[in-house]
């Protein structure tokens, strides 16, 4: 069989790098950058699934097949995003411009 | 009868084998994504809309209870991890220490949150009659800080004069809150069992560097669970830390 063994130490240095983005993560939520915040936090976020992914989880060393199953899903999930919040961006009555919702006036106190 | 790693008549090849494995439980995984998905963008409509009211609720969380978890998620997929290595070049009782460490570090996440839930229930942010977003301003108890207290107050009157009705829709918060996390928390208990079951068989010696494969498929659904609290740590904890 012609598996690929990733080194503990290779292990080991993702792990580090992914508490090293929580951190970071925690001291970008305390600074004030504006519209950035989210997208900090995002982006971190995103680039420390990317190794889990990758390295934890052995897609750059798996098969072309499974990485495109991988790349697919990511891309089922930005055409279910993409398209509607494009349509909430875009209509008249959204979210927030209606009326709370009903179920949580009648349970106000 | 026992898998041992034998080749099944339907396969050309072992690798192929394993990996005909590992794919399935990457299309399982990619059902996970878009069901997580959709809570996501149910998360991200509703915090564009009501954001007063979902910095409110966010910043009621403990980030040191939520920090501590996301810390101990990601140790355990370092031991997950390892335990696949192990199984990898031959230590049997190197896989059995390392799920082990695995559960029990899941069991501490799982702990801890229970320790949030409780909290949330003692201060009245369960969605619902009894729901008051005021309520542990209102009620400090001897071990709060006082002035911890009036700062609440005071982001607490500056939220609600931004919107009135803050008290409603900081449930749409609390509701997502708990929807999430406790999917979350549902696949934790569901990877936990998975786990314990996994020990049972390398007690067995049955994980070896010709057969790991349950060790390796369990491990994807353990990595994929810790990328979910990885989005869910800041976008529930950290909205509005700033202020």
């Amino acid at each position: 069989m012609s598996e690929h063994i990733v080194s503990p130490k290779i292990y080991v240095a993702i792990f580090l790098t992914l508490m090293a983005g929580t951190a970071i993560t925690v001291w970008a939520a305390y600074q004030n950058f504006g519209a950035f915040n989210i997208v900090i936090a995002l982006g971190i976020a995103t680039f420390k699934a990317t190794l889990v992914v990758l390295y934890f989880m052995h897609a750059r060393y798996s098969p072309r097949r499974t990485q495109l199953v991988i790349v697919c899903s990511v891309f089922w999930l930005a055409i279910m995003l993409a398209l509607t919040l494009a349509d909430y961006q875009t209509r008249e009555h959204t979210v927030g411009r209606l009326a709370p919702p009903v179920i949580f006036n009648l349970v106000r106190t | 009868m026992h898998r041992t790693g034998e080749l099944y008549g339907h396969f050309e090849t072992l690798e192929q084998q394993k990996e005909s494995a590992a794919l399935g439980m990457w299309i399982f995984l990619v059902t996970e994504v878009l069901f997580f998905g959709g809570l996501f963008l149910t998360y991200t409509i509703n915090r564009h809309a009501f954001s007063a009211a979902f910095g409110a609720g966010s910043n009621t969380l403990d980030l040191t209870l939520g920090g501590f978890n996301t810390v101990v998620l990601i140790m355990s997929s370092l031991t997950m991890a390892m335990a696949v290595w192990s199984a990898q070049v031959g230590k049997k009782q190197l896989v059995s220490i390392f799920l082990i460490a695995t559960v029990v570090l899941g069991t501490i996440f799982l702990g801890v949150k229970v320790i949030e839930y409780k909290q949330k229930f003692d201060h009245h942010l369960i969605p619902g009659a009894g729901f008051d977003i005021r309520y542990h301003a209102e009620h400090p108890t001897a071990a709060d800080n006082a002035g911890k207290i009036a700062e609440e107050k005071e982001e607490l009157e500056k939220a609600f004069a931004k919107d009135p009705d803050l008290n409603a829709h900081a449930q749409l918060y609390f509701s997502l809150y708990f929807g999430m996390t406790g999917l979350h928390a549902l696949h934790m208990i569901v990877g936990a069992g998975l786990l314990v079951w996994l020990i049972k068989g390398s007690f067995a010696g049955r994980y070896t560097p010709k057969y790991n494969t349950p060790v390796e498929i369990v491990g994807l659904y353990w990595h994929f669970v810790d990328i979910v609290w990885i989005y869910l740590f800041p976008l529930l904890y950290l909205i509005d830390r700033h202020h």
